[in-house]
């Protein structure tokens, strides 16, 4: 597969020459090939320290087709007073006649800290008008991403979406205080939030058969378990049940490394429990398990192929213990697959989410 | 009752996980494929669950049943689909995925009319019920020859195999369904005298590709069209079905057919349907299904002496293609000499009803033409007045056309005048241009994901139902009878072509026909 590049570069610019740039790359790009045809779905603005971009960009390259159509990578140079810039339009493959093959367009700005309040300013020209826009702030800069997603005088803000992953950072009390305060703004993709989606999945579709669906009503405890940096994936896992069911959840408690505590229901309590567990490979979760009143019992870990279920359940008369095994079935789409997810995602929004975290900020005695 | 955090207010009965899920879950089912090992198994169906098992689409619980003539055990049964999704998935495998979809797949040899068969599924069901430790639904799949479609459904009834208390059982029907009215009718009347409307998916694929699903869409969820989508604005309708390829190794199927029921009695009347119909209550299986019926019902079945002024037939000769010389028709193996198997049709049509009078709808399909597409144009009427016409030159001022591609290109292009920049008033057409693969992160998945996902759930939204069927018929048999007592030999045309010359007979007013 070919790749072809059209490429501008200049130092101390605006982000007016920039756009200009940009405008005659996507004309070039199109004129040399008829088929390539601009993208127009996303734009997304990284923010990004200067001496860690390469990774950022190791990072962004791996997210396959989930692609943004326009990416502006804000790399900051601590003590920067001027901007530089690179813009690139490229376009993978060599489509035949008929075919066609959309841009992608990268635009890597140098900025300073000085810049980084204002960000708005330099960002604005250099994304595509009416679509969507996305923020990614790996490595912190909250002034930025303040700067982004909070309108000048009143107006509307520049991006609409703010991406994170909660799991990056270093206090989880913190991480989930600026993802609420982020939520209360924006629309909020946290990629820890994205790992839960397929135990989320299977809890949900574990209850659903009609004959199911009274138990889940009688749940009675919850047990999660995580890798030990990412207990911010048990808490909105947890949270997200709470809300959905309708649980109140009291603060969790720390008994060495596992969190425990209740949720009230309308029929009872509810046991929770969150455990870190040792030598998983990717961040996440490791496994859940559910029991009710009914003698019941439903076990996710990950396996081989996808999730290994287990479920037992007591015979209606007797004493009879049945347990069943299965895969459900689903490729794991890896840590790398991950942030590609968090993109597409950024067009959708997930009303769980948020009740989720509330629910999540709650566990850890946040009342407000 | 219980209120979720996001406000939704659920009792026992309800499932308040599935709130804000992209992907709703899929009751437990077994899935019975008819004909496990034949093509269309191999391609589509086998790959296209492997695909949804990749998603973590296919339900919590799933179990999959082969059943063929060749004799062989579960353990090969399970190395042909895994050597089938290899081969035809969209995406490289991942061989955990791929080993715990098959690791217990079962195989039920056998004739599709003998008991046995039918005395081993029941067994076979039974006991995945019992492993899985749930009723599990069931569907039966059947991508057989069409001969075999009632067989299999009668014998499924006679043993007791077309309900299940606790559970639900559906059956899948491939195209074609019938080769006329007639044989669609004792078809029909067969399927429902086992199953009810209800359990019945009629398979369209092309109602699955999500290009036509999108013309719903175009339609239903911007304003901007409807008020232009009748008879004062639209001027013609051309809907085209082209394909660059002859037919392979198909001839044995493609000449007992022909291009009328391979592809117009089908796919290109459910195009026209989605075209033509009146916005649904709901986008729910019998509210679509009812609006397009009434359009098909609106469609005069012509009398056999009006056929040859609206129905144009024939057939590829040799010709040139990328370069390559392409044979004819009658000189492809396995057809005979003297075939009079159209492999081009084109018909004018018209929607008797308020918003559509008088407006031809062109539908054309071929094979062997210049190039592969497929496209529902629609073309308005010109501007009354075109106020910077001047003698000395034409402005260059032509009517919009508004073109919906679902192949190979999907999107949609408007084309419109606009002005060339100079001193001068002179128009050029210039289009605006929606691609699909631009526009969206998403991949769009076979139409043989979506239909399969759908059956399983039980949304015959984007299934044929048995009055559609009939209606489709009764436009074309009309036709494929009139063709039946014409003399060959047909028209040709050469391959690589644009058509046969006669299609433009069928052209009133102004009408061109669209490029291809």
């Amino acid at each position: 597969m070919s790749t072809t590049d059209a490429v501008w570069s200049e130092q101390d610019t605006t982000p007016g020459a920039i756009e200009e740039a940009m405008r005659h790359l996507v004309a070039e790009c199109h004129a040399r090939m008829e088929q390539c045809v601009p993208a127009r779905t996303l734009n997304l603005v990284c923010v990004v320290d200067r001496e860690w971009s390469g990774e950022i960009a190791n990072r962004l390259r791996r997210v396959g087709r989930y692609h943004a159509s326009r990416t502006v990578v804000c790399t900051v140079d601590p003590g920067r007073r001027t901007i530089d810039a690179q813009a690139t339009v490229s376009v993978e493959g060599d489509p035949r006649a008929g075919e066609f093959a959309a841009m992608r367009e990268l635009v890597i700005v140098q900025v300073g800290e000085r810049h980084l309040a204002d960000l708005d300013s330099i960002v604005d020209p250099l994304i595509v008008t009416d679509l969507r826009t996305a923020v990614w702030a790996p490595h912190g800069h909250p002034e930025a991403v303040d700067a982004l997603t909070t309108g000048r005088a009143g107006g509307d803000p520049l991006a609409q979406v703010v991406l994170t992953d909660a799991v990056d950072e270093p206090e989880v009390e913190a991480a989930l205080a600026r993802a609420c305060e982020l939520a209360n703004r924006s629309e909020v993709v946290d990629l820890a939030w994205l790992r839960c989606t397929p135990w989320r999945e299977r809890l949900a579709a574990a209850y659903d058969p009609p004959a199911r669906r009274h138990e889940l009503h009688t749940l009675s405890k919850v047990s999660v378990r995580y890798r030990a940096d990412s207990l911010v994936s048990g808490l909105l896992l947890v949270g997200w049940l709470c809300a959905q069911m309708g649980w109140r959840p009291d603060e969790l408690t720390r008994h060495g490394e596992l969190l425990r505590g209740r949720a009230r229901a309308r029929r009872g309590e509810v046991e929770l429990r969150l455990e870190p567990v040792d030598g998983m490979s990717t961040p996440g979760l490791a496994g859940v398990e559910t029991r009710s009143d009914l003698g019941t019992m439903l076990a996710l870990e990950r396996g081989e192929g996808g999730l290994t279920a287990r479920r037992r359940e007591v015979a209606k008369r007797g004493e009879d213990v049945f347990e069943h095994v299965w895969t459900v079935l689903g490729a794991s789409r890896g840590e790398p697959g991950i942030l590609g997810e968090g993109i597409r995602h950024a067009l959708m929004v997930d009303p769980t989410f948020k009740p989720a975290l509330t629910a999540a900020r709650r566990l850890l005695g946040e009342r407000r | 009752m219980t209120t979720t955090a996001a406000g939704q207010t659920t009792g026992p009965e309800d499932n308040p996980l599935i709130e804000g899920l992209e992907r709703l879950p899929v009751h437990p089912t077994a899935l019975v494929i008819f004909g496990a090992t034949g093509d269309l198994a191999r391609r589509k169906l086998l790959p296209a669950l492997y695909n949804l098992a990749h998603e973590g689409a296919l339900p919590e619980r799933f179990a999959l049943v082969g059943n063929a003539r060749s004799e062989m055990a579960d353990e090969e049964f399970r190395e042909m689909a895994i050597g089938s999704v290899r081969e035809f998935s969209r995406r490289p495998p991942d061989e955990k995925v791929l080993a715990k979809l098959f690791s217990d797949v079962r195989y039920v040899s056998g004739s599709f009319d003998a008991d046995g068969v039918y005395e081993g599924l029941a067994t076979v069901l039974d006991a995945l019920d019992d492993i899985a430790g749930v009723t599990l639904n069931r569907c039966f799949y059947l991508s057989t020859a069409p001969t075999f479609f009632a067989v299999i459904v009668d014998c499924l009834g006679r043993h007791e195999l077309a309900d299940r208390d606790g559970a639900a059982v559906r059956v899948i029907i491939e195209k074609p369904f019938g080769r006329s009215l007639e044989e669609a009718r004792d078809l029909n009347a067969r399927v429902l005298s086992v199953f009810a409307e209800e359990q019945v998916f009629r398979i369209d694929h092309y109602l699955g590709k999500e290009t036509v699903q999108n013309v719903l869409a175009l339609r239903f969820a911007n304003n901007m069209f409807e008020p232009l989508w009748n008879r004062n604005y639209i001027d013609n309708v051309q809907i085209t079905a082209a394909e660059d390829i002859g037919i392979g190794s198909r001839a044995g199927y493609y000449d007992s057919a022909g291009a009328l029921r391979d592809l117009v009695q089908n796919h290109m009347l459910q195009l026209l349907s989605l075209l033509c119909m009146e916005p649904p209550i709901a986008f729910e299986a019998d509210a679509v299904r009812d609006e397009k019926v009434k359009v098909l019902r609106a469609i005069s079945a012509p009398g056999p002496e009006q056929v040859p002024d609206m129905a144009v037939r024939a057939q590829y000769s040799s010709g040139i293609v990328a370069g390559e010389e392409v044979p004819g028709y009658l000189d492809e193996e396995g057809v005979p000499e003297d075939s009079t198997t159209e492999t081009y049709a084109a018909l004018r049509l018209e929607v008797h009803n308020w918003r559509w009078a008088g407006v031809p709808m062109y539908l054309r399909t071929g094979k062997r033409l210049s190039r592969k597409v497929t496209e529902i144009a629609v073309t308005l009427k010109p501007v009354p007045h075109v106020a910077f016409q001047s003698p000395q030159m034409s402005t260059g001022v032509r009517p919009n056309v508004l073109v919906l591609t679902m192949q190979p290109n999907e999107g949609v292009s408007l084309s419109i005048g606009a002005k060339i920049p100079g001193s001068r008033m002179a128009i050029r057409t210039v289009n605006m241009e929606f691609l699909y693969g631009t526009a969206f992160l998403s991949q769009s998945p076979e139409a043989y994901e979506r239909l399969i996902i759908d059956a399983m759930r039980g949304d015959a939204t984007l299934f044929t139902r048995n009055d559609e069927v009939e209606a489709q018929w009764r436009i074309c048999d009309p036709i494929v009878k009139a063709w039946e007592t014409m003399p060959g030999p047909l028209p040709q045309y050469p391959g690589g072509s644009q058509g046969p010359e006669e299609a433009h007979d069928l052209l009133i007013g102004d009408t061109h026909l669209r490029m291809i």
